[in-house]
């Protein structure tokens, strides 16, 4: 076990998993009450267009994911906010988009594409050192926000009308965490997959929503189980050559499991 | 002027397909007591929102305690919302929600200090008991409560309400209006309140607003509710509309 340390591909995942363990559950408690989780669905989709268009060109992935994904989100907002539409067919119309943009592009490449299934399914080896800066920096960003945004966005999910009746800008505020947003999906889509890391973003609030009074409870518990699930799964994936994306979500879907059960008792010794 | 708290000048707002409030011109004096009545989709919700500066009127002007929307503070003003719009999956506590009304953000953990004014708001409204009972777990009347606790611990000058009254029995009804009976004349604060309930109405406002689209009639609760004007804010329904006021109105 301990070995796996000593191995520097191995670090390298173990603190991209710590890092975008954190962040995700911590969006997740936004997202979950929200009722955003088709949203890191479909920014994850638009992430596979951006990273089809990075291995197109042949540059890192992750540096057009990114911009690819902000505006994709970006794009969302617009569309839910200028027009009639509800975010959940805005989200569905570029989520086809881009899905659609990144089967061609990755038609266009002529060559072998095994890139693409890393990203696709998640992999402890696709996790580089330049991944790891930007990892560092989005979570230094991210851990600002706890200061500065956390009670706003908290305030809005909880109550939109009446946080903007206190002049909060909810409008500003939304697009500052759904680009947030987009960007913590592109950085955990190389450990945990295009596939599942709308599942990452939204299981770990969802066992501290069962569990928690509070919704700041709900966002500290929500963060430990997100570190702590990253880390088992990593372990796991590595011990026994298995998928990480794949591990970490089944560690996450047994704590939800523990949560459901754990407050279904609790429920009713309070009866 | 001075005594005007809510002045509106030829006030229009015009949403994509409809006009929702057509040219309103009223003032409503400081510590007065006004009643909102009209049908469904008369324009008394958004004409709470044009107050609380939540919605930019198309057309006209409206000045609350002297100042724009944009220079109002929203501890100027306390609203209290239909308690149908919350959001009962949040995890959430009364002292949390109370402390919004403080603070205007949503507590991390809550200090000592303001732990004492929380708890002394919520003794006011007779729910010093509710504080950490969960939010989800409250029944209607008691939710409408901490919702009065959180706008009145600001001591706004002006108490907004979005009908206080609905979804609660009758005695938690008269136990809410004596709170803020008692509220207007301690701190001769103005309510404006949106009710269905044309007794309550004639019964605790000095002034009622019979609004559809237009102000049909701003005056007294008996002079607003005549057969006439009541006729041209509901329409003719097939029947005289009876007043069944039942005692005199109070000052």
């Amino acid at each position: 076990m301990i070995e796996a340390f000593t191995q520097s591909f191995m670090l390298r995942a173990m603190l991209a998993g710590i890092l975008v363990g954190f962040m995700s559950s911590y969006f997740g408690v936004f997202i979950v009450q929200r009722r955003m989780s088709f949203m890191g669905s479909g920014l994850a989709h638009a992430a596979f267009g951006g990273v089809a268009l990075g291995i197109l060109l042949n540059t890192e992935p992750l540096w057009i994911a990114i911009p690819f994904t902000i505006i994709a989100s970006i794009g969302i907002t617009l569309l839910k906010d200028k027009t009639k539409l509800g975010s959940d067919t805005s989200i569905g119309i570029l989520f086809a988009i881009s899905v659609a943009l990144g089967i061609i592009f990755l038609s266009l490449k002529r060559s072998y594409t095994a890139d693409a299934f890393a990203y696709l399914f998640g992999s402890i080896l696709s996790v580089q050192t330049s991944d790891l800066y930007v990892t560092i920096i989005l979570g230094i960003i991210t851990l600002l926000t706890l200061f500065r945004y956390w009670s706003r966005w908290a305030y809005t999910s909880f109550d939109r009308e009446l946080a903007s009746t206190d002049r909060i800008p909810v409008t500003t505020d939304d697009y500052v965490l759904n680009i947030l947003l987009a960007i913590t999906i592109v950085i955990s889509v190389k450990l945990v997959g295009i596939i599942l890391v709308a599942a990452f973003l939204v299981i770990p609030a969802a066992s501290a929503r069962l569990v928690a009074g509070t919704f700041f409870r709900m966002t500290i518990i929500s963060i430990a189980l997100g570190v702590i699930s990253s880390i088992a799964g990593l372990f796991t994936s590595y011990l026994f050559d298995l998928p990480s994306g794949a591990t970490i979500i089944l560690v996450q879907a047994a704590i939800f499991l523990i949560s459901v059960i754990y407050q279904k008792t609790s429920a009713q010794e309070s009866i | 002027m001075n005594d005007i708290a809510i002045e509106v000048k030829n006030l229009s707002v015009i949403f994509t397909r409809y006009s929702a409030l057509e040219n309103i011109n009223l003032g409503i004096p400081f510590g007065t007591f006004v009643s909102i009545v009209g049908p469904n989709g008369a324009g008394k919700t958004t004409f709470l929102k044009v107050i609380l500066g939540l919605i930019k009127p198309n057309h006209g002007v409206i000045n609350v305690l002297g100042k724009s929307a944009g220079e109002l503070s929203p501890f100027d003003l306390g609203y209290v919302p239909q308690i149908k719009t919350l959001d009962r999956t949040f995890p959430a506590l009364p002292i949390e929600l109370v402390s919004t009304g403080l603070n205007a953000k949503w507590p991390a953990a809550i200090g000592k200090d303001d732990n004492k004014i929380i708890m002394d708001s919520l003794e006011r409204v007779g729910a010093g008991n509710l504080a950490r009972r969960p939010l989800n777990k409250l029944s209607g009347g008691e939710l409408q409560r901490i919702y009065l606790a959180r706008a009145l611990i600001r001591k706004p000058k002006i108490l907004v309400l979005d009908e206080p009254a609905t979804g609660i029995d009758w005695i938690g009804e008269k136990d809410i209006h004596k709170i803020i009976d008692e509220y207007k004349t301690d701190f001769n604060a103005t309510i404006i309140m949106v009710t269905h309930d044309w007794e309550s109405a004639y019964h605790h406002a000095d002034f009622v607003l019979l609004l559809n689209k237009v102000a049909v009639c701003f005056d007294k609760p008996e002079k607003a509710f005549t057969e006439d004007y009541l006729s041209q804010t509901f329409g003719h329904v097939g029947h005289k509309h009876e007043m069944l006021f039942s005692g005199r109105h109070h000052d």
